[in-house]
């Protein structure tokens, strides 16, 4: 059974004289366990479809059961509980609030959940900040923290309220190869040991290469769904043969 | 997410900026300070008032001549009242508890090797004590015998007694006026300056009697004044009716004509100052509230401000959880917060103020005795206003920041 299901999936932007067809009819299936790699050029869709996938965001038509509840159906209240309790981000920059220590971050989702009472948002956050490495560091500033460190912070806050899947946009993005590969190497051990379903959102195809499957995005449509790597490279690579044809940006592209 | 998380986090989001924290707060510490000194120094005004008629004495009503006038022509003023008035007063008056006749005169008075000129030189009978709510510190006050006799004894005030015995017991002690020589048989009980600054213990009291027929050898019964006082404030006007009826029936006066006394009731001239005072307090309060406003105008702008720069926040804390109303909470609780501060300073603040005006009052008016009086219910009243401002001037920024949109508000830096 699918944990996430997209039916015919459209999302358009209306911007008074155009209208932008951000997603296209997307329909996929995403198993729980899974470790699911979205690649795209930009303007491809990726964000508004891991958007949507993190139910910030409504598609226009279509559908999106998340373990068989529509999302289209929720309120914004029955979102946010959504957001709290079943999905961690790890966003590119990090996001964790300036001047804040990394525990008080890592409390953040915990303050929103009714379900965890007050004297164990402390040991649990740093139980979670301890998993990912980084016990010492606990009263430490994010401006005290390297970029490596601050995502470590960002995956233990996305992972605080054990939601069963981490979206996770463009995670290495600021990141240099050698911390890249470290938090690379959480992830894959998160989806491989802790079996959380793991999406990943990047338009870095060495990065994509530690998830199993590989569904690439082009013009708000998925061109391709596989386990082959290279049929993704191959796939990516004729688009941006195109693009240079054009001459033309994703963004003009996907417009109509 | 409860309250007690909510100030947490504003507590601590507002210690990041102390000093903004800090100004934004002053309008609302400059409103509340001023409302809380006006309202505190108009409470004061206003016990200094009533502290002044009860020292008068209770339910005090004056009767007083007044110019006579017949036939268009006016006569001045003359003596009209006698002793026979007061008698007949308290006599004949149900809601009249007592009356002092009253005969003013001035002078020296030589005590001792001291001379020295009391402000008030009067001529009363045995109740004026309960007339005038005075009591004896030492000694005894002059009894109907002492009226019929026309004794030379005298009861002084304080300051005359500190003048010209300050040694000595003043009781029993001789003084003389106008070369003719007193018994002190009592000294009043000290009462302080009265509302214009005057010493009310620089007095002499003797014998209404004496007064009149040795120092003034006059053969007439006429008197200056009649002082009355009424059973109880709630009887004082009645009271006023009857002397005004009694009175006009034994002067005779004509129907339709004015009659040739006038009688004032102070609980009705204590009742007005106490009301212009009120007046006065209230107009200052609601000058002092304005600001109070501007105030709240300002913690709404840095709201506003914090809002719009703290976008990422909002729209970070909304992905990982927080519903609308738990966004819109949470600003709402820190300008409440911020503002009740800002009021918790603002009373401590005014009641410094409040203090050292009192202090000056005191120190330029030794006279007067202003009382320092803090009311705790107005200071929660106060404090309540304050976080009130705070929810109102904070709930368009709050709404406004539960209002973004998660994922505009993620983009913004």
């Amino acid at each position: 059974m699918a944990l996430i299901k997209l039916r015919n999936l459209s999302k358009t932007y209306d911007l008074g004289e155009v209208k932008v067809h951000a997603l296209k009819e997307v329909s996929i299936d995403i198993k729980e366990g899974e470790f699911v790699a979205l690649i795209g050029p930009s303007g491809s869709g990726k964000s508004t479809l891991m958007n949507t996938l993190g139910c910030l965001d409504r598609p226009t038509t279509g559908s999106y059961c998340l373990a068989d509840e529509e999302v289209a159906d929720l309120n914004a209240d029955k979102l946010a509980q959504v957001r709290n309790q079943r999905i961690g981000f790890v966003f590119q920059n990090f996001n964790l609030l300036a001047r804040t220590t990394a525990l008080e971050n890592v409390e953040v989702p915990l303050l929103y959940n009714p379900a965890c009472p007050r004297r164990e948002r402390k040991s649990r956050a740093a139980e979670f900040l301890k998993r990912v490495g980084l016990g010492e560091r606990m009263d430490h500033k994010p401006n005290q923290l390297s970029g490596g460190q601050q995502q470590r912070v960002a995956i233990a806050r996305a992972l605080v309220n054990r939601p069963p899947i981490l979206l996770c946009d463009e995670p290495t993005g600021n990141l240099d190869s050698r911390t890249s590969r470290e938090i690379m190497e959480l992830f894959a051990k998160l989806n491989g040991i802790e079996g959380l379903t793991v999406i990943l959102v990047t338009h870095d195809l060495d990065v994509a290469r530690r998830a199993n499957r590989a569904l690439v995005l082009i013009d708000g449509k998925v061109l391709v769904d596989t386990t082959d790597f290279n049929r993704a490279a191959e796939a990516l690579h004729r688009r941006a043969l195109t693009d240079d044809d054009d001459s033309a940006t994703g963004e003009q592209a996907s417009s109509e | 997410m409860d309250l007690l998380d909510l100030l947490v986090i504003s507590l601590r989001t507002l210690g990041k900026n102390k000093l903004r924290s800090g100004l934004t707060v002053l309008g609302v510490v400059i409103g509340i300070a001023s409302v809380t000194t006006m309202v505190s120094l108009g409470q004061s005004a206003s016990q200094l008032i009533q502290d002044q008629f009860q020292n008068l004495g209770s339910n005090v009503i004056i009767v007083l001549p007044s110019a006579s006038q017949s036939g268009g022509v006016r006569s001045g003023t003359v003596m009209t009242l006698t002793e026979a008035d007061a008698f007949a007063i308290v006599d004949e008056c149900p809601s009249v508890l007592a009356v002092s006749p009253f005969i003013g005169t001035a002078g020296q008075v030589i005590g001792g090797n001291v001379n020295w000129k009391p402000d008030q030189m009067l001529g009363v009978g045995p109740d004026y004590p309960i007339v005038r709510k005075a009591s004896l510190s030492a000694g005894a006050f002059f009894t109907q015998r002492e009226i019929t006799a026309a004794s030379k004894v005298c009861v002084i005030g304080y300051t005359v007694a500190r003048q010209l015995f300050p040694d000595v017991d003043p009781v029993g002690q001789q003084v003389r006026v106008k070369n003719l020589p007193f018994t002190v048989i009592g000294v009043l009980e000290r009462k302080g300056a009265n509302m214009v600054g005057q010493d009310q213990d620089n007095i002499l009291l003797m014998p209404y009697t004496t007064v009149r027929k040795r120092l003034q050898n006059s053969a007439f019964s006429n008197i200056d004044l009649i002082f009355v006082s009424a059973r109880s404030e709630a009887v004082s006007t009645r009271a006023e009716e009857e002397i005004k009826a009694l009175l006009n029936e034994r002067h005779r006066t004509p129907p339709g004509e004015k009659p040739d006394f006038e009688v004032r009731n102070t609980a009705e001239v204590a009742g007005v100052m106490t009301a212009i005072m009120g007046g006065l307090a209230a107009m200052l309060t609601g000058i002092a509230a304005i600001s109070l406003v501007v105030g709240g105008v300002g913690i709404m702008n840095i709201m506003l401000v914090s809002v719009t720069e703290r976008t990422r926040e909002i729209g970070v804390r909304m992905a990982l959880g927080a519903r609308p109303r738990d966004i819109l909470r949470q600003f709402l609780v820190e300008s409440v917060v911020l503002s009740s501060i800002g009021g918790a300073i603002g009373i401590a603040l005014g009641v410094g103020i409040y203090a050292g005006i009192i202090a000056l009052l005191n120190a330029i008016l030794p006279t007067t005795k202003w009382s320092f009086q803090v009311s705790i219910p107005a200071a929660i009243i106060a404090l309540l206003f304050s976080a009130a401002v705070g929810i109102f001037f904070g709930y368009y920024p709050a709404r406004r920041a539960s209002r973004l949109d998660p994922i505009e508000a993620l983009r913004a830096d």
